[in-house]
């Protein structure tokens, strides 16, 4: 339950915290004054329930604060919020975003901007808890817009860009940032945290106009509609996820103007391409050791950089192309994996190459499964990742028909 | 019916009817089978799961072969049948479940020149005075029998589908004889009484050839367009309504077989209609009676069966109504009209005290008079 709080301290100046992701994430629901967050513990979301039960006992956050009976509860909780007007935050983990699995594809459907993470975790059994994109990556063709964060700021930023884009008229659908579980919900790190005022410059009030379900504006919200509504519903949720990509493009401006923070695309973050021949594409925390790799291999002479994708849905599928077709090879790293798939392949391998399959001027594209279940990525195993890329660009190795484990015991 | 394919559907009340229909559209399958033809029976899957007396729909195809049989179910409802069954005469008035998309004739997918079954006590015209007016010549088959009512799990073997398979035998010969569904139904339940239902069906349906124009304009005309992705609100959101209002896309007369009339001068304003109906049928009046919306009404009965005053609520066979104008109107204006009205509907006297004060008296002069008996229809 809320805890009554008369008026909540609020900083002038920026400060800074050392702060965990999930504390960053605290924060940014404190910054965007959210009004309803249903909580029930699974690691490693978990952080943000405790930081954010903190913030509201330290009398620094008022937010109606629903624990629920479990995840199912909870994602139909903020849903029901939402339809009311509220501004909502929720999230979870691993095999728990799955109980709430219902709820979550009906969120979509219904075009409610409820605002979630999840904190990244192998779906167990075999019991791991540490990271692995597959969670995540469920809900990729239900409309949900998906970030990723690599830092504990980027978790911060990432979320009040959720709730402006997601909110936005044009778009109202939920947005679900991934944070990589330890590697970023559990790490601290110096985390500038905004202030209230420029906040709420980025992030005007919620409204869902003749949508909001109140006494005074009856509305009937998903009556039953069968076969004869439900392509046209499909229809126009699909066009607010193609509208997503423009007005994540305005909040991501607007945002830079106001932060200073965001890099040079809200889509893509480019780390020594501009001369580079051969990349290494992936998402969240796994650039870390990817950059290390780089200046080590960029002292030894190679041409080789990284493109950090940020947002995987909407697919920014232009300016990926227009970016990864520059280079001779990608070597797409996926810390997911979809059993079965075309050439045996993780989740963004497979995206990436049907991205690029109509490109006059296709690069190679290797894949490479590494990092899961929250392994860590060694530099052995990057440089791993490096040599078979280069292999495969200058043909010795057979690109494309298989994907190749990095780390693995045989 | 073309020379390759049959098209036979059957309209029936959900859940009280399904097995009935089920059993009709299977028979019509084995039936033709036993002369090579080959079929499939089928219920509409958006009917499912059923509600209490709301229209619903099954289907027969038979055809010569298989080749033959795919072509005619390439559309999985079919858009236009040879034959259909309506299992209950109220149906007439009009069908669309869930009414979605407002209320149909009955006859509307029926092709040119082909039947409408319906099994009635009421004669061919009768029938036909309460349908809409057709746009296409069809005929229309009456077969004898009251509507067949059961539950879900229970079915009522009253020979209904005999009787229907034996109609049919005589408008589709070609496809469904009537040896052959003698035979199936001999060898399905070896009871001659219901091989003789068949024939009865046969012999006693009777068939009148409709014309266009025929038929009644009187029922309400209740069709929407289905909006398009860029007509409708985004987020699955349709219009309600206010407090006190009545949602009028929403009516669900079209499951009613029987409707409730009520009586404003012995009704006691106990409220215990209003309290039980299911579907807020009931609005109060300024007097503080209890007059029946009677687009809302789906004829479930409750009210009548909680009512604690004899006579007060009665339900009437919905066919003797030609709309649903509210009643309530008319008695403030004229209770002698209303009163009138009430007696010829339900069968039953308006007055009661009246009829058993004179009850009374005749009894006292001739004790072979019984007023109670003349009123009639009181169940």
């Amino acid at each position: 339950m809320a805890v009554a709080v008369k008026s909540v301290e609020t900083s002038d100046v920026e400060t800074e915290q050392l702060a965990t992701g999930c504390e960053a994430i605290a924060e940014a629901i404190r910054l965007a004054d959210v009004d309803v967050m249903a909580a029930y513990p699974i690691r490693p979301y978990d952080g943000v329930m405790q930081a954010a039960a903190k913030l509201i006992a330290n009398g620094k956050m008022d937010v109606e604060y629903i624990v629920a009976d479990g995840e199912h509860s909870q994602f139909e909780i903020v849903k029901h919020a939402c339809a009311v007007g509220s501004r909502v935050f929720v999230g979870s983990s691993g095999v728990g975003w799955f109980y709430a699995f219902e709820a979550i594809a009906v969120t979509a459907g219904l075009r409610l901007p409820v605002v979630a993470i999840c904190g990244n975790r192998a779906l167990d059994d075999p019991g791991a808890f540490g990271t692995e994109h597959n969670d995540s990556l469920a809900v990729r063709d239900l409309g949900w817009l998906l970030p990723w964060a690599e830092t504990a700021q980027e978790a911060l930023d990432l979320a009040l860009m959720a709730w402006r884009v997601g909110e936005d008229k044009r778009v109202s659908l939920p947005v679900a940032i991934g944070l990589d579980g330890a590697f970023l919900t559990h790490s601290q790190q110096i985390v500038k945290i905004p202030t209230q005022a420029a906040v709420d410059k980025f992030l005007p009030p919620f409204d869902l106009g003749d949508r909001l379900l109140h006494p005074d504006n009856p509305i009937t919200i998903a009556p039953q509609v069968d076969q004869d509504w439900l392509m046209e519903i499909r229809m126009q949720n699909d066009q607010a996820m193609r509208k997503a990509e423009g007005v994540i493009r305005e909040a991501h401006a607007d945002f830079k103007k106001l932060f200073g923070r965001g890099g040079e695309s809200p889509f893509l973050d480019e780390y020594m391409t501009d001369d580079a021949e051969f990349v290494f594409f992936g998402q969240g925390t796994l650039a870390l050791p990817m950059k290390v790799a780089i200046r080590r291999l960029r002292k030894e002479g190679h041409k080789v950089g990284l493109v950090r994708l940020k947002w995987f849905r909407p697919f920014a599928t232009e300016e990926i192309v227009r970016s990864l077709s520059r280079f001779k090879a990608i070597g797409v790293i996926d810390r997911d994996y979809s059993f079965g798939s075309p050439h045996y392949g993780g989740v963004l391998y497979n995206e990436v190459r049907s991205a690029l399959y109509s490109q006059p001027k296709r690069p190679v594209v290797v894949g490479f499964i590494a990092g899961l279940g929250g392994r860590e990525i060694e530099q052995p195993m990057a440089q791993e990742i490096f040599e078979k890329t280069k292999a495969a660009a200058s043909g010795d190795l057979k690109a494309g028909d298989t994907c190749h484990w990095i780390g693995v015991r045989s | 019916m073309t020379e390759a394919s049959i098209t036979v559907e059957v309209v029936y009340r959900g859940i009280f009817q399904k097995t009935l229909a089920q059993r009709i559209c299977r028979a019509i399958v084995l039936a033709a089978r036993k002369r090579g033809h080959t079929g499939t029976a089928f219920a509409r899957y958006g009917d499912s799961p059923e509600r209490n007396g709301v229209p619903a729909k099954q289907f027969a195809v038979v055809a010569v072969n298989d080749i033959e049989l795919e072509a005619s179910m390439a559309k999985y409802e079919p858009a236009v049948v040879d034959v259909s069954i309506a299992v209950d005469d109220t149906l007439v008035k009009g069908v669309e479940s869930w009414a979605w998309y407002g209320r149909q004739p009955i006859w509307k997918p029926v092709r040119k020149d082909g039947f409408l079954l319906v099994t009635s006590e009421k004669t061919p015209d009768e029938v036909l005075s309460q349908t809409d007016t057709a746009e296409r010549p069809f005929s229309l088959v009456v077969v004898p029998g009251a509507a067949s009512f059961a539950g879900l799990w229970v079915f009522k073997d009253d020979h209904t589908d005999y009787r229907v398979l034996g109609a049919l035998a005589k408008v589709a010969p070609d496809w469904v004889r009537l040896d052959d569904v003698k035979a199936l139904i001999k060898e399905q339940t070896k009871d001659e009484a219901a091989v003789q239902s068949a024939q009865y069906g046969y012999d006693g349906t009777r068939i009148r050839p409709v014309k266009p124009g025929e038929g009644t304009s009187g029922h309400e005309k209740l069709q929407f367009d289905k909006p398009g992705w860029t007509t409708m609100r985004p987020g699955i959101v349709v219009d309600a309504r206010k407090p006190g209002e009545r949602n009028p896309f929403y009516k669900k007369y079209s499951a009613r077989t029987l409707r409730p009339v009520v009586n404003f001068d012995t009704c006691i304003k106990c409220t215990m209609c209003w309290l039980d109906c299911p579907d807020e049928c009931f609005e109060v009046t300024p007097e503080g009676h209890y007059e029946v919306v009677y687009e809302a009404c789906i004829g479930c009965g409750i009210c009548a069966q909680v009512c604690p005053v004899k006579d007060c609520i009665v339900m009437v066979d919905e066919l003797k109504f030609d709309d649903n104008t509210n009643k309530w109107d008319l008695w403030k204006k004229d209770r002698a009209s209303y009163n009138q009205w009430f007696e010829k509907m339900s069968g039953v006297p308006a007055d009661p005290k009246a009829v058993a004060r004179a009850s009374t008296a005749a009894t006292n002069a001739s004790p072979a008079a019984n007023p109670t008996t003349s009123a009639g229809g009181d169940d």
